[in-house]
């Protein structure tokens, strides 16, 4: 399909500024730019026609079946999306509340950030969050900020994170980045992290240990008490990457197991959009022993129910964000869980645990399990069965785009090899679920049968096994070089 | 039942039976009972007509009615009504990172059009496919450049934005980086105290323009001198202001950050927005966050993918460019379908309108008693005063006559606490600036 740039006619335009009322001023021209930049140029028209055909050439939860393993693509109810088009919402400037009685313009949204960290407390048992981070990654790197500063006000000498191999990417990305090093400690036969392998490296120089609970082999680790007695032992701190909470809403709360810190991926298991990559949200909620060092500033509500931002914490680590965090998509996070209340969060586990163990179930005999037991939200098979057909996880994941679904993850979490993580999520009925388990059978059984058809997978889109080699060598990110 | 969840007691009987286990609990026996909450307090669930009904009800606390003159950096510009009928795409809203290219080509495309817009506006080589914010986007220049040069002290100019900076200090503070400032002048950078610092130990200077007072400057000299010492310059800007204003390319910048919220983005009580970063194609390597590419399919199609991803912490873990995962693509989306809408002439003649708005203001601003005009160079549209009353107090005052009226100093700079920066889009009025000054000038001839 033609860039948009491509399409551009001379003189089009696609909106009228309105004119000037104020006179002609001109910036010095010593000052400006010696041409314009060369945006497209199109009628309104013809942007809106551009982005709906791009669209069409993109699969999206809404029109197509979205397993992504360690994503939780659930759906997003619509009604959020009015709450956060609400111009009393989207139209507050963020100096607002900084202006002196400026908080009074903006309570509306102040009760919100309240409100939701009110929430997310009782959700992780947690007594204090931030709801500043704006991602994931960025909650981990707020999170291990504050280890650090827990350490240093406590005189610590501390050197090593612990993270287990089956961590996603970001938290070692995260650790070397807050300046520890990191220690890896492999997976045992059951697929949680090797309490043996661990005991070796736990020495008064780890700061803490990053865990995803459930982790990312879908299996919840029930030594996780010990685990945090070990690390408290040393005065280390136990991290929680909240990546997989969807698993264990109202059955497991990180603070009553032992973790001192959490952060939440908002966008996933509170389910607002985050298209193409973000925008996400990633509070993070603290114990009290850590509170001190939580990023300022922090909504409080005094006696009469006023809110307004707080900055007096001298121990804190400081601004991590320009502001009070990814508001709108706390606000849209906030709605959802005030629609679910406590019995529909519950059922979100459930029914999210459910569909997954089902399809585990289905497929066992197909595919080579990672780990034959029980599985949380999210189940990991290995395609090695296949591979030694020449049929690999990612051959796998093109034949089923061509069954029109986005496929599962492949060749993650990077302990399994060939590895297909399928995460259903709660919001897909047993008949869609029975339509996939369907056209994985049929993978294996093509695999079997005519191998050799994989290479052609996908048929049906737009392109095809783009040749990413090229990419990276023939590097051509821009129009205009 | 909830609507969101589509398993019937039936289809749910039929799951159990299958996978062997009696109830739903059996599959979280892990889970034992020493794991159990300690409380789950929580209240019940609502249906959609109560929980819309209850937060337009807090809506209604905030107040939406006054005209804004506050910017700092984040601008009350209007959103044209063809970006909603976009977002609303949902094949866009509703999809993830594009791990699978085949299915994904939307917004692969979509995203390699943003970096070259960001290419073009910038007059820079490369672009990524968007960070978190403007203010992280500065962080993760200030990281890259240690990462190029190998050095680790970073020098940030007196203009440049104090929420940015109070981030920086932040980040300084907890990793391991030096971090130097200049002094706050309103107009041009100061010159002499930045030759002063630049040594063989800077990796970066961080320079903004239009800067924090909004002074607007041409940068080249410093960045002549910077590179003779083998120092990056990075250049934190404003992008409504590049549709006229000489660009941090033609400047010679190396990296180039920015917060894409003035680029069709509501304010939101700050956030989400975008954070773009453009650089030379020689850093390209060490640039962080994801970057689209072009290439060929096996049958020559032109298609797009997620390249260079061996800077990502997905692959590199520990060594990767940075930890950053989620972006704001969707947001970068928002921004790329805002500058095609209003295309070369419409976004030069944007720029063009919030400069005369800006200039208006200020010119009758300034004949005000009690209204002096802090400039020594021009400005775009935004600029700073003194007032012959406490900034903070004539903003209040000002709410009560229904204006936003700008951000007073004082919060951010000790001793400045009769100044206070006026941001005038495109979208203030002739009429609104008038009103505007009348009030202002009510306020400071009250006795009071």
């Amino acid at each position: 399909m033609e860039l948009i740039f491509e399409k551009s006619v001379d003189g089009l335009r696609g909106y009228l500024n309105p004119n000037s009322d104020v006179g002609d001023a001109k910036v010095p021209s010593k000052y400006t730019r010696k041409e314009a930049a060369k945006l497209p140029e199109l009628s309104e028209l013809d942007v809106i026609r551009h982005f709906s055909r791009l669209s069409k050439r993109n699969f999206g939860v809404d029109t197509h079946f979205y397993p992504l393993g360690s994503c939780t693509m659930k759906y997003n109810p619509k009604f959020t999306e009015k709450i956060a088009a609400m111009p009393e919402f989207a139209d507050m400037h963020p100096l607002l509340p900084q202006l002196k009685q400026g908080e009074k313009l903006v309570q509306g949204s102040l009760e919100v950030l309240f409100e939701m960290e009110q929430l997310l407390c009782e959700i992780t048992g947690m007594d204090a969050f931030t709801m500043q981070p704006l991602a994931g990654a960025h909650g981990e790197l707020t999170g291990v900020m504050m280890i650090a500063a827990y350490h240093k006000v406590k005189g610590n000498k501390k050197k090593y994170i612990i993270v287990p191999d089956a961590s996603h990417g970001t938290n070692p990305a995260t650790a070397a980045i807050a300046g520890y090093e990191m220690i890896c400690v492999p997976s045992d036969k059951n697929g949680v992290i090797d309490l043996e392998k661990l005991k070796e490296v736990v020495t008064d120089e780890v700061a803490g240990l990053m865990l995803t609970s459930p982790n990312t082999h879908g299996v919840f680790n029930s030594d996780i008490e010990k685990i945090a007695d070990m690390i408290h032992a040393v005065d280390g701190l136990m991290y929680y990457d909240g990546a997989n909470l969807n698993a264990t809403l109202g059955r497991c709360r990180p603070a009553d197991v032992g973790f001192d810190i959490v952060h939440i991926n908002i966008h996933k298991t509170f389910s607002t959009p985050h298209g193409g990559g973000g925008p996400g949200a990633g509070p993070v909620g603290v114990n009290k022993k850590l509170i001190p060092y939580l990023p300022i500033s922090r909504v409080i509500k005094d006696d009469k129910g006023f809110y307004s931002l707080d900055y007096d914490y001298p121990e804190s680590i400081g601004y991590i964000a320009s502001f009070y965090g990814n508001f709108s998509i706390l606000l849209r996070a906030y709605a959802y869980i005030l629609l679910l209340g406590k019995e529909g969060l519950k059922e979100v586990s459930n029914m999210a645990v459910l569909n997954a163990n089902y399809i585990k179930e289905q497929l066992k005999e197909y595919y080579d399990l990672a780990y034959d037991r029980h599985c949380m939200h999210e189940c990991v098979f290995s395609a090695s069965k296949q591979a030694g057909r020449g049929v690999h996880a990612i051959d796998i994941a093109k034949f089923l785009i061509d069954q029109g679904m986005h496929p599962p993850t492949v060749y993650f979490p990077l302990t399994v090899k060939e590895a297909i993580m399928i995460e259903p999520t709660e919001t897909e009925s047993k008949s869609t679920i029975d339509w996939f388990i369907e056209k994985m059978k049929e993978a294996d059984v093509l695999s079997k049968k005519s191998p050799e058809d994989f290479k052609d997978f996908p048929k049906t889109t737009p392109v095809s096994r783009p040749n990413e080699v090229k990419a990276a060598m023939d590097i051509n990110t821009s129009y205009f070089i | 039942m909830i609507p969101y969840i589509a398993n019937t007691k039936k289809d749910v009987e039929e799951m159990l039976k299958c996978i062997g286990v009696e109830s739903v609990d059996d599959l979280f026996k892990d889970i034992g009972p020493k794991h159990s909450p300690k409380s789950f307090n929580l209240p019940s669930g609502k249906s959609e007509f109560e929980v819309v009904k209850k937060l337009q009800a807090i809506a209604c606390k905030n107040t939406s009615s006054l005209i804004n003159f506050v910017g700092g950096g984040y601008y009350d510009h209007y959103v044209p009504a063809a970006l909603s009928t976009v977002m609303s795409r949902s094949e866009f809203y509703t999809a993830y990172t594009p791990y699978q290219p085949e299915c994904s080509q939307g917004f692969l495309q979509a995203l390699y059009e943003f970096q070259s817009s960001i290419c073009t506006l910038t007059n820079m080589d490369i672009a990524n496919a968007s960070l978190y914010d403007g203010g992280t986007a500065l962080y993760e220049a200030a990281m890259m450049a240690i990462r190029v040069t190998k050095r680790n002290k970073i020098i940030m100019d007196g203009g440049v934005s104090p929420i940015y900076r109070k981030i920086l200090k932040t980040y300084t503070s907890n990793l391991n980086f030096e971090f130097e400032e200049t002094p706050v002048t309103h107009g041009h950078s100061d010159r002499d105290k930045i030759s002063e610092l630049l040594d063989k130990d800077t990796a970066a200077i961080i320079l903004q323009n239009p800067n924090f007072f909004g002074a607007i400057d041409d940068h080249s000299d410093i960045i002549e001198q910077a590179h003779s010492k083998g120092i990056l310059v990075i250049e934190s800007v404003y992008p409504i202001s590049l549709g006229v204003l000489k660009t941090p390319g033609e400047m010679g910048a190396d990296i180039v950050v920015g917060d894409g919220q003035s680029l069709g983005l509501p304010l939101n009580l700050g956030g989400p927005y975008f954070g773009f970063m453009a650089t030379k194609k020689k850093y390209v390597r060490k640039m962080p966050g994801r970057i689209v590419g072009e290439t060929t399919d096996k049958q020559g199609r032109r298609c797009f993918v997620n390249t260079l991803q061996a800077r990502e912490q997905h692959i590199r873990r520990e060594k990767a460019t940075s930890n950053i995962c989620t972006n704001a693509a969707l947001c970068a989306l928002q921004g790329l379908v805002f500058m095609s809408l209003l295309g070369k002439q419409g976004f030069k003649e944007l720029a063009e309108l919030n400069y005369k708005k800006g200039e208006f203001a200020r010119q009758t601003l300034e004949k005000i008693k009690g209204v002096e005009v802090k400039r020594s160079s021009p400005t775009f549209n935004e600029f700073t005063v003194c007032l012959s009353k406490d900034a903070c107090y004539v903003v209040e005052q000002m709410i009560n006559k229904g204006f936003a009226a700008g951000f007073p100093l004082g919060r951010y700079y000790k001793g400045m606490e009769h100044y206070m920066i006026i941001a005038v889009t495109e979208k203030r009025t002739k009429e609104e600036i008038l009103n505007y000054a009348k009030a202002l000038k009510e306020v400071l001839k009250d006795k009071s």
